[in-house]
């Protein structure tokens, strides 16, 4: 409509009106946003592969550190604990939020569907802490209950923050597809479980693989419940990150903490051109 | 056959879909819609059917209701003398052509084309011969292996009708497939698609909202408003005897006066004082005033006070669209109506006769 | 219209009948199915999810066990111990605002973080949403990123370049401004930092989701009717974005209340929030239904500002369609 060359003519032209859409120091506090964002973590990245001990000056490249990252026992033990977990809750959370997911689209709306999104989306609205404390203390009931231990009870509570993240992009993928494919199907004769078979399940596995993959990332980078649900025994990766990290700063860590960062950045960025390119 | 309109032929065919006392209505309470309103219809075997009528007057409901998408509230869907209302799509001899086409998108062309027959279950040879003989039939043989995401959109309808075709329904159901498609390509698949009804010999039940479409490839045609069939009948019939208001306003250019009718009289008396012939509707003999509609290229111009002038009037504006003019007249009974001719030497504010065609139709509200 | 005649009444009322039985079929069909593919994340979140919130409550009013967990003894002591202290000799007990001010500390840090989340995040959401469609999703991608990277990762890397040897501290005395390192880590500072770094993304998503629905149209007609740039600001986009600043300020206030990780290694534990003093009762100082009774107040304030935000929320959406 209102163009800048049909602005009233009384008004002197100013050179600065040329986009109108921009507003002074914006875009100069975006590339500051990005900056603040990144730096810490470049830095991180840049000294994980120091060769100085003292973590503070840069000497030399080296991949000294992610060597003896390898070769430390304790990082070996507890990458292996957090992949036990997260494979674990991965699968179960992923399956359940597919079930879920087709429930509240491929059905007909009913009564209570607003309770179950509240109840499948209640992990993300309770405090982790809250929901860590609240954990602990139902399973140190049935711990004393049973008798049984183990770490079964964290690959339980993993599952259950996982649900939710599984379950937006495999319910988002699944309200984008046209409802009309799977009634094409039935109408070429192919009977409720072919539909599903043939063309309901091939359509919306990128959700799935985009839903597996956030509970597989958020399930791997979770601090706050498996350090209070995680038993002896069970230090998952960050757990042991934490520890190293109260008793002192070690190039380790550093090496570590990229390698982690690297999994779920390549996870995560898999995960945003999978959904971009079937859009 | 059926291709040149035969109306009146029913004991040459016999019929393949029957609905009868047919109601739907979708929501609850307040909300409450009925979609079809008691809505009793006859497609005859191997005839092109279009159900013709504005949005949300229930032409696409009651083609998913015979697809098998949803189920009616009440009422008989018979298929070739089958009761088939009740059954799922998938137990259904019936085909539908999408709106949007919906081709599986992760498979090819010819998985598509085939994807029917696998359904059934049927041999692959029988199954890869059947595609073939499909590509063919809508000239797509080039693009067997393509994905269908690479295709245009015609290429996209041609894949369409062939997968819907292949695995040789008794009735193809086409919701308003050439709505997507540009105008030149839309009057190209209107004649691909009578020459397909006619090769194939199958049943075309054809939804549209688009009047023309619907004349020209019709054999008959049912008029539909509000959850209701106003009339049934051949596309000339359609366009020259409309029995309803509706059909009238909803086809074509067309002016609508009233006139009175006497008891057992066969002409009406025009505003002026004009006698003419009055066609009634079925079975109808209504007295007094009545509504009569004239189209506006069965009237012609001629001088004030010639012999065949029936009506008078002043010429208020001459719209000129291409092929000819539409010349409004205000009559002196202080109507408006539109004269349709080729040319025309007449101004605006000129004084003009107006002929009139034998005979009139007389409209039922 | 209807002519009955190739129906007979038997063929009719049995037509009727296998239409309802079609569909009370359909319907059982559907219910039976909801059932089936529901009940598994339901009842795994409701059991292990909600139910562990109500032993919360339980524990609240129990008393503590000698080392860790409770006995079944009814008491108030919890939430008597939030506000009062007892006397070690002759159990008096006098006001005592030490868990108090770790509550108000903990949400003014949490507050004054979303304040200058809001200050960052406003115009980088404004400047994405005004950026080409194609850029807009690289940027969304670029701010969104660290979010799925690891908290503690990300805390982590922070520590390193605010600590004494940090880049911080020897950049600012390599320029000579300080000869000695200005003590950053282990402030509030460093905490509202750590904070606001956590939670950016929060912001900026949902101040994204309000700024890109803004209709350009609206502001091109405010300078038409000459509004100055910050008039523009104030009285269009931001009245505009409002469910936006809302969303974000909600989804980083919460989480910010309720954080551990970033005090725990950036306040260096000597001042605790909320999200650490829960955590120490369940650990070190082993005091159960202290620590739940806490818990429970996290939630009743997390609760309250949810309650407001579905408040606005719901007249935000209203007022713009």
């Amino acid at each position: 409509m209102a163009k800048p060359d049909t602005a009233p003519r009384s008004t002197a032209p100013r050179p600065k009106m040329k986009n109108l859409r921009k507003q002074p120091g914006f875009d100069t506090m975006a590339w500051a946003c990005l900056v603040f964002l990144y730096a810490p973590i470049i830095v991180l990245i840049i000294f994980s592969f120091n060769d100085n001990r003292s973590v503070v000056l840069w000497t030399e490249f080296s991949f000294r550190w992610y060597t003896a990252a390898f070769e430390n026992e304790g990082i070996r033990k507890a990458t292996m604990v957090s992949l036990k977990v997260a494979g674990v809750a991965t699968v179960f959370a992923t399956i359940f939020a597919t079930m879920a997911a087709l429930a509240t689209t491929r059905n007909p709306p009913f009564k209570g569907q607003a309770l179950v999104y509240a109840i499948i989306n209640q992990p993300l609205m309770v405090p982790e802490i809250v929901t860590a404390v609240a954990t602990l203390a139902f399973f140190s009931i049935i711990k004393q209950l049973t008798g049984i231990n183990g770490i079964g009870y964290l690959m339980l509570a993993h599952t259950v923050f996982c649900v939710p993240f599984a379950y937006m992009p495999i319910r988002a993928r699944l309200e984008d597809m046209n409802l009309t494919l799977e009634q094409a199907a039935a109408d070429l004769y192919a009977t409720p479980v072919q539909v599903f078979r043939k063309v309901t399940l091939p359509l919306m596995a990128p959700g799935i693989v985009a839903g597996a993959m956030l509970a597989f990332v958020v399930s791997l980078d979770d601090v706050i419940i498996t350090l209070l649900v995680g038993g002896p025994g069970e230090t998952t990766l960050p757990i042991y990150i934490l520890g190293q990290i109260r008793r002192g700063i070690t190039p380790e860590i550093n090496a570590v903490s990229t390698l982690l960062l690297v999994l779920s950045v390549v996870l995560v960025s898999l995960f945003f051109f999978l959904g971009n390119r079937k859009k | 056959m059926a291709q040149n309109g035969v109306s009146q032929g029913a004991d040459t065919h016999k019929n393949m879909i029957l609905a009868e006392g047919v109601v739907k209505t979708f929501g609850q309470g307040e909300h409450m819609v009925t979609a079809l309103d008691n809505v009793s219809v006859t497609i005859r075997q191997n005839e092109f059917f279009t159900l013709l009528g504005p949005s949300g007057c229930g032409k696409t409901t009651l083609l998913r209701l015979i697809a098998g998408f949803d189920l009616p509230d009440r009422g008989n869907i018979l298929l070739d003398g089958q009761e088939i209302g009740h059954l799922p799509p998938y137990k259904r001899p019936v085909n539908t052509v999408f709106q949007n086409y919906a081709l599986f998108p992760h498979m090819s062309v010819a998985r598509n084309i085939g994807f029917g027959l696998e359904m059934q279950g049927r041999p692959a040879k029988e199954i890869s011969e059947a595609t073939d003989r499909m590509l063919a039939l809508v000239q797509m043989e080039h693009l067997a292996d393509r994905q269908t995401d690479q295709l245009s959109g015609g290429q996209q309808q041609r894949v369409a009708l062939a997968r819907a075709l292949a695995p040789h329904p008794k009735v193809l159901l086409l919701d308003e497939p050439l709505s997507a498609l540009d105008l030149k390509l839309r009057k190209e698949m209107q004649i691909e698609l009578k020459r397909l009804q006619h090769e194939t010999g199958i049943t075309f039940v054809f939804v549209t909202h688009d009047q023309e479409e619907a004349l020209t490839m019709s054999d008959r045609i049912a008029v539909m408003s509000a959850g209701d069939i106003l009339q049934v009948g051949p596309p000339k019939e359609i366009y020259n005897n409309p029995a309803r208001r509706f059909v009238a306003d909803f086809i074509g250019d067309i002016n609508i006066l009233e006139a009175d009718l006497t008891s057992g009289d066969t002409q009406a008396t025009l505003p002026g004082g004009a006698r003419i012939n009055a066609i009634l509707p079925n079975s109808w003999a209504p007295t007094g005033r009545v509504n009569v509609a004239i189209r506006p290229e069965d009237m012609a111009l001629t001088q004030p006070g010639a012999d065949n002038a029936a009506l008078h009037g002043t010429v208020q504006n001459i719209v000129y669209f291409g092929s000819g003019h539409n010349v409004h007249v205000a009559l002196d009974s202080g109507l408006d109506i539109i004269v349709r001719c080729a040319g025309t030497s007449h101004e605006v504010g000129a004084l003009v006769g107006i002929t009139l065609p034998d005979a009139v139709q007389v409209l039922v509200d | 219209m209807t002519q009955s005649s190739f129906i007979t009444p038997a063929q009719q009322a049995e037509s009727d009948a296998k239409l309802a039985a079609a569909k009370a079929q359909t319907d059982a069909d559907a219910r039976r199915r909801r059932l089936q593919l529901l009940s598994p994340s339901v009842l795994l979140i409701g059991i292990f999810g909600l139910f562990p919130l109500t032993i919360t409550l339980i524990y609240s009013f129990l008393s503590p066990g000698s080392y860790g967990g409770v006995t079944w003894e009814f008491s108030t002591n919890a939430y008597v111990q939030f506000l009062f202290e007892a006397d070690i000799f002759d159990d008096t007990l006098s006001f005592s605002t030490t868990y108090l001010s770790i509550f108000s500390r903990s949400i003014g840090l949490a507050l004054v973080a979303t304040v200058g989340a809001l200050i960052i995040g406003f115009p980088t959401a404004y400047f994405i949403a005004s950026k080409r469609p194609e850029q807009r999703n690289f940027w969304l991608f670029l701010i969104t990123l660290p979010f799925w990277t690891n908290l503690l990762i990300r805390t982590y890397a922070i520590l390193l370049i605010i600590r004494d040897e940090g880049i911080i501290n020897l950049g600012l005395m390599g320029v000579g401004i300080t000869d000695k390192p200005i003590g950053i880590l282990y402030t509030d500072f460093a905490v509202f930092m750590g904070l606001i770094y956590s939670y950016l993304p929060f912001m900026v998503l949902p101040l994204y989701a309000s700024l890109e629905k803004l209709d350009f149209r609206l502001v091109e007609a405010a300078y038409d009717l000459y509004a100055s740039r910050f008039q523009v600001l104030r009285h269009i986009i931001i009245p505009m974005a409002k469910p936006g600043i809302v969303a974000g300020c909600i989804l980083v206030f919460i989480p910010g209340l309720g954080a551990y990780i970033t005090p725990e290694l950036l306040g260096g534990g000597k001042d605790l929030m909320i999200g650490n003093l829960i955590a120490l009762q369940f650990g070190g100082s082993r005091n159960w239904p202290f620590g739940s009774a806490a818990a429970l107040i996290l939630m009743v304030v997390v609760m309250l500002s949810l309650i407001v935000y579905v408040r606005h929320a719901g007249k935000g959406g209203a007022s713009h369609g």
